[in-house]
């Protein structure tokens, strides 16, 4: 099962290496990771979306702990979160299907930020449900590119 | 006053009461050794850097205190790889400082440059690559303070040349904050009263301590719960002079080269009561297998020990002294006279044993006399393999810190820089190195330090021609096909060896001449090197094969 960790950390150099480093050897499994300043310019939040059992999540959470330069960390899936995704990808189009391109991503509310005659580049901010979605109905068109944050989550409380 | 960084660096050691360091010099490292050159420190010059690292483990490990190493970048550095990565699988107290390039040049494949805090940060407890001058002396004291608080081990100080020379007002900070670190140090009055009820309702306890007994001071504590509540106790390798092995509820060591009464009592309790102890897997052997019917309180400072390996049933975080206080208000007895009938008849039936010869010398029985001779008081170090689990069985362990051994890592070549520290921290003790003719050729060439330096540790070396524990698993589970575990009976010759450093000398052949041996050494005002050749195929028995349950032990004469 997927879990989202959240967790605030110092903001110095070598941080992200500790974790990918404590990821990597205690052999965890990562599927994301995003981390960037938060409201405290001393403070950085990661947020790591890792796969395993409750009983590997334990000990995610409490290896990350160990870590000097770890403030706290909070396992979101449990509890009420939000969480986002921003994706910016292009997608081939042609003549025939331009305008059936425009509508199916209209509908799912994402934007075109720029056309060219065959391509489209389109932004999706979305919960993971809605990017699920997205890229199921994608693939009736070309995806050339694409680019993925990683998802960020917020407690609700 | 304004100081230079090196100047910071040694004053600030001196703040937190720093006698010894163990070191080598190198390039980036001049201005600090300018410093050194007329400090108070005393700085122990070794041979090889893994030497600096083990002898500040060995001290760290025999006084409670910090150990401190230093040397320089690059190689240097990387020397003391092993020795940090000991420690922090031992949990051992350790400032390392190693120098680096000036910061200008970091990243740039410098001479000598190698990125030390990258290569340390999974074997540390922590490190810091110092970029600031004005950062040096809360970062030492940050050093000393999470190397030596919550579960101890080494943390790197990598200091580069140009830090070094530049100079910022010196104020050694009182105090440190660190919002990411707030140990645990008394447990949950919850789950302790819960932990008493459960021992108070068990008919089959037993307690299982470990490194973090020594480690807190909690050996006072633990004999009194195990006679509070009449409970066998087992230590691990690591807890070896946690509970005195002369105490009638006594068990040894558990595990792969446990004692049978230990592993068939753990396997059959009702209650495992683990005290600072990890449930390593060379104790647990088969884990689906072990204890079935136990359940298990754990105590321990370290969370991320908890319910790693074995799921427990009452956790207690915390500092297992300040723990086994509360937790000693709070048992009742419970009924265990049938229990320690149980115990004892296993006790009795298989008790450590080996086949003695009445010519040849037996590993075990110089283990025995130097017990004997030592009259059980004496700071002994091992290297690793045979000669550690021998020592673990025969010699028996009364007090704390006085067992120094790779446990976590197994590091062959750690005991006799080991046992350099540990003399130079309690010169007052006899301190032997108990090892093999592999391992103690693994940093022999500390044999100048301890000789110039004037630290008369003794060597007892187990001479069989072999990688002994090495070529055991041959025997048993390869056919006897000893591929590359012969290394020789007359090279090197170790007493002209000796000799050659300065040190004295001994070849032992004869049983008779054991004990006198050992009590000459005694004597002798300076490092020596006992060289016994004992029988070449002797085995460590009980000896659980890999993988299986722990209970399901080769004994002693089962192979014939």
């Amino acid at each position: 099962m997927r879990h989202i960790i959240s967790a605030l950390v110092e903001n110095k150099s070598g941080v992200l290496a500790r974790i990918a480093g404590l990821f990597s050897a205690r052999g965890f499994n990562i599927d994301s990771l995003t981390v960037g300043e938060t409201e405290d310019p001393t403070v950085s939040r990661m947020t790591i979306v890792v796969r395993g059992d409750d009983r590997t999540l334990e000990q995610v959470k409490k290896q990350l702990n160990k870590l000097i330069d770890i403030i706290s960390v909070r396992d979101l899936t449990k509890k009420g979160f939000i969480d986002r995704e921003l994706l910016l990808f292009k997608i081939s189009v042609g003549q025939d299907t331009r305008q059936k391109a425009a509508n199916y991503l209209e509908k799912n509310h994402a934007r075109v930020l720029h056309s060219t005659s065959n391509t489209l580049t389109v932004e999706f901010v979305g919960d993971q449900e809605h990017v699920l979605k997205l890229l199921e109905g994608l693939s009736d068109y070309g995806v050339k590119d694409m680019v993925r944050t990683g998802r960020i989550a917020l407690a609700k409380e | 006053m304004k100081l230079t960084g090196a100047k910071i660096l040694v004053e600030s050691l001196k703040k937190e009461g720093v006698e010894v360091i163990f070191g080598y010099p190198g390039g980036v490292v001049l201005p600090i050794f300018d410093v050194l050159y007329d400090s108070s420190i005393r700085f122990i010059l070794v041979r090889h850097e893994q030497g600096a690292a083990h002898a500040a483990d060995g001290y760290a490990r025999a006084t409670g205190k910090t150990g401190v190493c230093l040397a320089t970048s690059g190689p240097g550095a990387t020397n003391l790889v092993t020795g940090i990565a000991t420690a922090y699988m031992d949990s051992i107290p350790m400032v390392a400082i190693t120098g680096q390039v000036k910061t200008s040049l970091i990243g740039n494949d410098a001479f000598q440059e190698a990125d030390v805090t990258g290569i340390t940060r999974p074997i540390t407890k922590h490190n810091y690559l110092v970029k600031n001058v004005e950062d040096l002396s809360l970062i030492i004291k940050e050093a000393f303070h999470i190397a030596s608080t919550g579960r101890p081990g080494p943390v790197v100080v990598d200091l580069p040349v140009d830090i070094q020379m530049q100079e910022t007002e010196f104020r050694y900070p009182a105090a440190v904050h660190m919002r990411g670190y707030k140990p645990t140090l008394f447990g949950h009055p919850g789950q302790i009263k819960k932990a008493a009820r459960e021992i108070g309702r068990s008919k089959r306890p037993i307690i299982y301590a470990g490194g973090g007994v020594i480690i807190s001071g909690a050996s006072g504590e633990l004999i009194e719960l195990a006679e509070k509540i009449e409970a066998p106790v087992t230590t691990t390798l690591m807890g070896l002079g946690g509970f005195p092995q002369t105490h009638r509820l006594s068990l040894g060591m558990l595990g792969m080269h446990g004692t049978a009464s230990a592993n068939h009592s753990i396997m059959e309790s009702d209650l495992i009561i683990a005290v600072g102890a990890r449930f390593d897997d060379r104790v647990t052997g088969r884990l689906d297998a072990f204890a079935p019917n136990a359940k298990v309180i754990h105590i321990d400072i370290d969370p991320a020990s908890v319910s790693k390996n074995v799921e427990v049933d009452i956790p207690i975080v915390g500092d297992a002294k300040n723990i086994l206080v509360e937790l000693n208000k709070a048992v009742k007895k419970p009924d265990t006279a049938e229990w320690l009938k149980k115990v004892n008849e296993w006790r009795k039936h298989h008790p450590l044993r080996y086949n003695d010869s009445e010519t040849k010398i037996k590993p075990q029985y110089v283990i025995e006399q130097i017990y004997e001779a030592t009259k059980g008081d004496a700071i002994i170090c091992t290297e690793v393999g045979q000669n550690q689990m021998w020592t673990a069985q025969f010699y028996k362990f009364t007090t704390p810190r006085s067992f120094i051994s790779s446990g976590g890592l197994g590091t062959m070549g750690y005991g006799f820089p080991a046992a350099i520290g540990a003399k130079l921290g309690c010169p007052g003790k006899p301190v032997f190195d108990i090892a093999g003719d592999g391992s103690i050729q693994m940093n022999i060439q500390e044999l100048a330090t301890a000789v110039i330096n004037r630290i008369p540790v003794k060597v007892a070396i187990l001479n069989n021609g072999f990688l002994g524990m090495v070529r055991q698993w041959q025997e048993l589970f390869y056919g006897k096909r000893y591929s590359s575990t012969y290394l020789s009976h007359d090279v090197p010759d170790f007493v002209k060896l000796a000799e050659a450093y300065g040190a004295a000398g001994m070849r032992i052949t004869k049983k008779h001449e054991v004990r006198p041996a050992i009590e000459k050494a005694m004597k002798i005002d300076n490092v020596v090197f006992m060289d016994f050749i004992v029988e070449e195929e002797e085995n460590v028995f009980p000896m659980v094969p890999s993988g299986e349950a722990i209970n399901k032990m080769i004994m002693v004469g089962s192979l014939a």
